[in-house]
Order: C-alpha cells, then sequence, then structure tokens
C-alpha cells in the first residue's frame, strides 16, 4: 500500500495535518459537519442562558432580575440565535453534512469548497449577530420577527441583526443548493431514488424550500436596512408603503422556515424508529409523498400568522383550510411511524427514547397547531403564551428532540465511541420532565389569557409562570448533562464497532469512523435501507 | 493531494440553475410589492413611472440584450476552441455593461437632481403612490445594477481564465455559468423595462 492510498484510508479524524487550519479549512464534509457540531451546539447554549434569563424574570410580577428594555432584548436574541444559529441549520448543517455522501455512498457532497464557503457565511452572520448585542444603542429590541414599524424606528442595532440574517439566509441558501446537487449527481449508480434513506428525501425536500424560500427572508430584510438607513418607506403608509406587505413578505419566508427546521427531523425519525423495531419502516413512499407535500402546501400558509393583522374575510378562510391540509401529511407521518413499531421487537436505547419523546411532544406542537390555525379560536390566544408554548413543542420538542434522538445514534458512528447509556437515559427522563412542565404550563397561562414578550404579568399568573420557570431548571439540567455525557462519549467512551445498532443503511458499512473518501471500495446497495434481515450488530 | 479530481459538469450546471431560481425569488418579492402598490396606488404610481426616460430605457435594454448577444457568441466560440473571438467578445460584453452602468449613471442622476430620491425633499411633496413607485424604481434598478456588476466581475474572471489556459474548448462549464448568470441580469431587466417604463 503506497502512501497515498494510506492516507485516503485513515479515518477522516486522523489526517497528517494537525492543528485548527487543517478543521476550518478542510473541505471534507464530515469535518465541516464537525465544525457545525461545534459552533450551533455553543450558540444553542447561549440561546438557552437568554432563555432561563427570561424564564427567571418571569418568575414573579414586576421587576425581577433586568429592566423591561433588557428584557426585549433578550427575547428577541435568544430568538434571533435559537432560530437562526440553532435550529435551521441544526440538522441539515450537521448531519446532513456528515451523512448524507455517506448514505449516498459518495465521496463528499457536490461542491466541498461552496460547503466550507457556507461554514464561514454561518460564521461571519453569527459574529454579525453577535456583534449586535454591543456597540451603538443597545442589542436589537423588536422580536425575531423585525416588524415594522418598529423596527424601523427603534434606535437599537436592527441592521446589524438583520444583515446577521441575512448573511445566514446566503449560507442556508448555499447548503440547500449544494445537498440538491449532491443527491441528483452523486448517488451512487447502484441506489435509485426509492432506495433512498427518508433523512436523504427529507433533507431534499428541506433543500428545495431553504433555494426558493430564503430569498425572500434576504429582500424583505434587506428593504428593512434600506429602510433605516435611507428612509426608503416602502413599508410606510406615509410614503406610499403598507406595513402589513412587511409581514407577507417576512412570512413567506419564515413559514416555511418552520418545515425546513421540522422536515430533516421527521427525517431523523424515519431512521431511527425502524432500527430499534427491526422491522421495514411502514409506507416508505406515504413518507416521502407526505414529506413533500409538507414542503409543497407549507409553502402556502403564511397567512395564518396574520389572522390578527388584519386581512380579507376571504384570505383568512383560504390560509386557514391550507393550514388545516398541512395537517394530513403531518398526521400520516406519526401514523406510519406507530404502525411500524406495531408488532416489532422494541428496544428502549437512548436514542429510540427521544425518537419516541419526538412523537409525543410533536404531536401536542401539532394538535395545538391546529387550534391556531383555525382564525376564531386564535383570535383569542394569539400573542399569548399559548403560542409560545405550541412553538416550542413543535420546534424544540420536535426538531430540538430529533437533534438530540440523532446525536445519541449517529455520534458513535461518527467518532467510533459510545456514551454512557444509563447517563443518557436519565438525561433524557429529566430533559422530558422538564420540558413539560415548563412548555405545558406555559400553554395553560396562556390560555388564561397571560400576554406573550410581556415583561410584567397579573398576580393571577404568578403560579403557573412559577412553575414554567421551575422546569426551565429542570430542563437546563437535563441538557447539560446529556451534552455533558455525549461530550465525553466522543473523547473518552468505549470504543464501538462499525455498526453498533445494527442499522441497515449505507453508513454503517464503513468504518468508525469513516475514513477520509467515506468507502475504501465501491459501496454496493444490497439491500434497502430498512431491510434488517441478516444485519448483526457490529 | 490524496482525493481524486473530482470533475462533474452537469452537476456545475444544475448548482448554477439552483442559484439563478434563487436570485429570481429575490427580486420577486420586489415585483410583489410592485403588483401590490400599482393596484393600491394605480394613478399616482402611473403618473410617476411616466416621468422615466423611455428612450434611455430603451437603448439600455438594446445594449443589455446585445451584450447577452456576445456573451453566447463567446460560450460558442470556445466551444468551437476560437478563443481569440471568445475573448473579443467578452471584452465587447464587458464594454457594453459599462455602458449600460453609465447610461443608469445618467438616469439616475437626473433624478436626483430633482431631488427625487428616497427620503428627498422633492419626493417627499409628491403624492404617495409616487414616493412609492420612486422608492421602489431605485430598489430595483439598483438591485439589478448592483447584479451587473457581479456579472461583469464573473466575466472579468473568466477573460483571465481563458488567457490563463483554464477554460477552453474541452472544459468550458465556467464559462457557461456565468453567461447563465449573465442572462439572468438580462432577463430581469427585460422584465423590469416593460413595467417601469412602457407600462405606465
Amino acid at each position: 500500500m503506497n502512501s497515498a492510498q494510506s492516507e485516503v484510508n485513515t479515518n477522516f479524524l486522523q489526517t497528517p495535518r494537525k492543528g485548527l487550519g487543517s478543521w476550518i479549512f478542510s473541505t471534507d464534509h464530515k469535518r465541516i459537519g464537525i465544525l457545525y457540531l461545534c459552533s450551533v451546539l455553543s450558540f444553542f447554549l447561549v440561546g438557552i442562558a437568554l432563555g432561563l434569563a427570561l424564564r427567571l424574570e418571569l418568575f414573579s410580577p414586576g421587576p425581577t432580575i433586568v429592566s423591561a428594555q433588557t428584557y426585549n432584548s433578550l427575547f428577541t436574541l435568544h430568538g434571533v440565535i435559537m432560530i437562526f444559529l440553532f435550529i435551521i441549520p441544526g440538522i441539515p448543517a450537521i448531519l446532513g453534512n456528515i451523512l448524507l455522501p455517506l448514505q449516498l455512498g459518495a465521496k463528499d457532497v457536490s461542491f466541498p469548497r461552496l460547503n466550507l464557503l457556507s461554514w464561514w457565511l454561518y460564521m461571519t452572520g453569527a459574529a454579525l449577530a453577535l456583534l449586535s448585542l454591543f456597540g451603538g444603542s443597545g442589542p436589537p429590541d423588536t422580536g425575531w420577527t423585525f416588524y415594522v414599524p418598529f423596527s424601523a424606528i427603534t434606535t437599537t442595532n436592527v441592521s446589524l441583526a438583520a444583515t446577521a440574517a441575512f448573511v445566514l439566509g446566503f449560507s442556508s441558501i448555499l447548503t440547500g443548493l449544494n445537498f440538491l446537487t449532491t443527491i441528483h449527481r452523486l448517488r451512487t449508480p447502484y441506489m435509485s431514488w426509492t432506495q433512498m434513506p427518508l433523512f436523504i428525501w427529507s433533507l431534499y425536500a428541506t433543500a428545495w424550500v431553504q433555494v426558493l424560500a430564503t430569498p425572500i427572508l434576504g429582500i424583505t430584510l434587506l428593504l428593512v436596512v434600506l429602510e433605516r438607513s435611507l428612509g426608503l418607506g416602502l413599508f410606510d403608509p406615509g410614503k406610499g408603503g403598507d406595513p402589513l406587505l412587511f409581514q407577507h413578505l417576512f412570512w413567506i419566508y419564515s413559514h416555511p422556515a418552520v418545515y425546513i427546521m421540522i422536515l430533516p427531523g421527521m427525517g431523523v425519525i424515519s431512521e431511527i424508529i425502524p432500527v430499534f423495531t427491526r422491522k421495514h419502516i411502514f409506507g416508505y413512499k406515504a413518507i416521502v409523498f407526505s414529506t413533500l407535500a409538507i414542503a409543497f402546501a407549507g409553502s402556502l400558509v403564511w397567512g395564518h400568522h396574520m389572522f390578527a393583522s388584519g386581512m380579507s374575510d376571504t384570505a383568512v378562510f383560504v390560509f386557514s383550510l391550507l393550514t388545516f391540509i398541512v395537517a394530513i401529511p403531518s398526521a400520516i407521518k406519526v401514523f406510519n411511524w406507530v404502525a411500524t413499531m406495531y408488532k416489532g421487537s422494541v428496544t428502549l436505547a437512548p436514542p429510540m427514547l427521544f425518537a419516541l419523546s419526538f412523537i409525543f411532544l410533536f404531536s401536542v406542537g401539532g394538535l395545538t397547531g391546529l387550534v391556531l390555525g383555525a382564525p376564531g379560536p386564535d383570535i383569542h390566544v394569539h400573542d399569548t403564551h399559548f403560542v409560545v408554548g405550541h412553538f416550542h413543542y413543535t420546534m424544540f420538542g420536535g426538531t430540538g428532540f430529533a437533534l438530540f434522538a440523532a446525536l445519541h445514534f449517529w455520534l458513535p458512528k461518527v467518532f467510533g465511541r459510545m456514551y454512557n447509556h444509563r447517563v443518557a437515559t436519565g438525561a433524557w427522563l429529566i430533559l422530558f420532565t422538564g420540558f413539560n412542565i415548563l412548555y405545558g404550563s406555559m400553554m395553560i397561562v396562556g390560555m388564561q389569557g397571560m400576554p406573550r414578550r410581556y415583561y410584567d404579568y397579573l398576580p393571577e399568573f404568578t403560579l403557573g409562570n412559577q412553575i414554567a420557570t421551575a422546569g426551565s431548571w429542570l430542563l437546563a439540567v437535563g441538557i447539560l448533562l446529556m451534552f455533558g455525557n455525549l461530550l465525553r462519549g466522543c473523547l473518552r467512551g468505549e470504543p464501538v464497532g462499525d455498526n453498533p445498532w445494527g442499522a441497515a443503511t449505507l453508513e454503517w458499512t464503513t468504518s468508525s469512523p469513516p475514513p477520509l473518501e467515506n468507502f475504501i471500495d465501491e459501496p454496493e446497495v444490497t439491500r434497502g435501507p430498512y431491510d434488517f434481515k441478516g444485519v448483526n450488530i457490529s | 493531494m490524496s482525493v481524486d479530481a473530482h470533475r462533474d459538469d452537469t452537476g456545475a450546471r444544475m448548482g448554477m440553475w439552483l442559484f439563478l431560481f434563487s436570485e429570481l425569488l429575490l427580486f420577486g418579492g420586489l415585483f410583489v410589492l410592485y403588483a401590490v402598490t400599482l393596484s393600491t396606488h394605480g394613478e399616482a404610481f402611473a403618473a410617476a413611472g411616466r416621468e422615466l426616460n423611455w428612450v434611455l430605457g430603451t437603448i439600455n435594454t438594446l445594449v443589455l440584450l446585445t451584450s447577452s448577444l456576445t456573451a453566447a457568441i463567446a460560450l460558442s466560440a470556445v466551444q468551437k476552441g476560437n478563443s481569440a473571438l471568445a475573448l473579443r467578445c467578452l471584452w465587447g460584453t464587458l464594454a457594453l455593461a459599462l455602458c449600460f452602468l453609465v447610461i443608469k449613471y445618467v438616469e439616475w442622476s437626473s433624478k436626483i437632481h430633482h431631488g427625487l430620491y428616497p427620503g428627498g425633499a422633492q419626493l417627499a411633496e409628491r403624492p404617495e403612490g409616487q414616493m412609492a413607485f420612486f422608492n421602489l424604481y431605485y430598489v430595483t434598478t439598483g438591485l439589478h445594477g448592483l447584479h451587473v456588476l457581479i456579472g461583469g466581475a464573473l466575466l472579468g474572471w473568466v477573460v483571465l481564465k481563458i488567457r490563463q489556459g483554464g477554460v477552453h474548448r474541452s472544459n468550458f462549464v465556467l464559462l457557461e455559468n456565468s453567461v447563465l448568470y449573465w442572462h439572468l441580469v438580462d432577463l430581469i431587466w427585460i422584465f423590469i423595462f416593460p413595467l417601469y417604463y412602457l407600462m405606465l
């Protein structure tokens, strides 16, 4: 074996070049995935810290720890960081990058240098977002939605934060474009479209939404920045503009964006459930179809964010109807996952526990979404904590738990080491309990009439808020325990074999950690992604 | 290097087309604003539109269409191995791009001279629909002008590559993608021109 060959065959964590430069300038999709892993999770911890501060402020009525202005900045930064720096890039950028070529039997993505550029753009956007915290006249206080007219007139650093979101959007578009091309062009010739793992299908649908919806956010934020800097006024009724147009344009992106967030999570669950049930996924084609249907129909429902903003009754009716239609493909997926488990041999390993709690939490989030999708009840709970609770059930209980499930499932593949299962189970239990206490109470005080984004509240909401805040502490403990266990597992855990869970997709046929070019020999597709007959744990 | 040199021209073209879709949607947001503002402020909006200089607009349309033609000829020339012709055509495209921007500059500065710009004193006295028209006009043509600059820079880089021998008859996807981008710049103008200069 000559030296060039042996370099290809060593695992990607141990290339001859060492140091930071071999990571931050690497075009290896696995290394870029790990760069995203470190950066995205770091910002997640920042977002958690801001969220804990918000909850602490709401522990009692009146001023508790911060001023009203600081509170406004806290929820704005919590939203901007969690949405643009954590949930949107979370699963696609971390696990999509690491797994997409592996599951397709490819050596890398189609455009490796563009992939590296995406990470650099992500870091640039992140730096701008953090910069907006300092200098100028204080951190932005508009909420992550940057609604005009307030965002056009507030003196805080809104322009900087909006520019940050613009740059992050560009990073997201380039990742989507790269993934789409990779799926079309670099799939191993032995794999047909219907032999692709469902995670790939979910990335495929997500990537289309990323490419087609994100530019609308870009132009909208650009117009806000121009309105602030040049007095443009396209959203200013005094200058012939219309603030409602901002809301339309903003949600034309930002509603599909929630499917950018949730679809990859659904893909993860579709991978994990069959492995720990030892059964073929129920309704492969129905899941593929529902994935594409969610991406398509989800792009036509943005108006349901504006039932209280002023729209014609016809528009309200149409947007409400379309919103209910999205529930159908979502429910198809839930039923398919549950049907997969029927008469299966279920193992409650940590990834499965997170996947099962995803189904529960996402169902709660989805069903409370129907309350909001119906215009009548929406008018009553609009802008209350009920919305905040619903949103966190879908996004955190959905995407967040799917990400945790995915990390527990695939990190042993990436690092070749296993975390402690008992600690992982304990962390899951604490996290799951804390989660429901926190966001369940939020939905209840919301139903009772507690508005969102208020720094003060009426005394009758005190108990509910205190329970929620206590839940937030439990949640934080669970998350820290989980990350600590995962980190220790990745660095110093027990070495594991190539296929510790007995899964059937291609990434498990190569070594753990995978070699630099993923597969030493050209991978052959000898079985379907969920055909477990004869697959052994190794 | 251990990694195999990977070349996939079809993939590169596909990536470019996807990027062009995202560019179309970027401008799409502005066209939505145009449609809504036209329907809410029809008369005043149209009155402002008639103040634009349609002669200069028409000349610019011809300039940009011709630049797309020379860019397309450059691609065919490279495919046939005639790099000298390709270079002459690309220089022609770049000269026409510059010409477009100069005419745009003349148009903008005559309007700005009359105080018709976002936040300008003259514009603030106009009816709302007219203010909306000029605001939208500056953003749309400004963003388009920015794309002319980007496309020009891209083609300038390809000129360099052709001279260095990096782009030739058996490896021309870089030129092809740059020309695709240039056609997009052209295509967007084909929508801007009638909507802003002719239709109102």
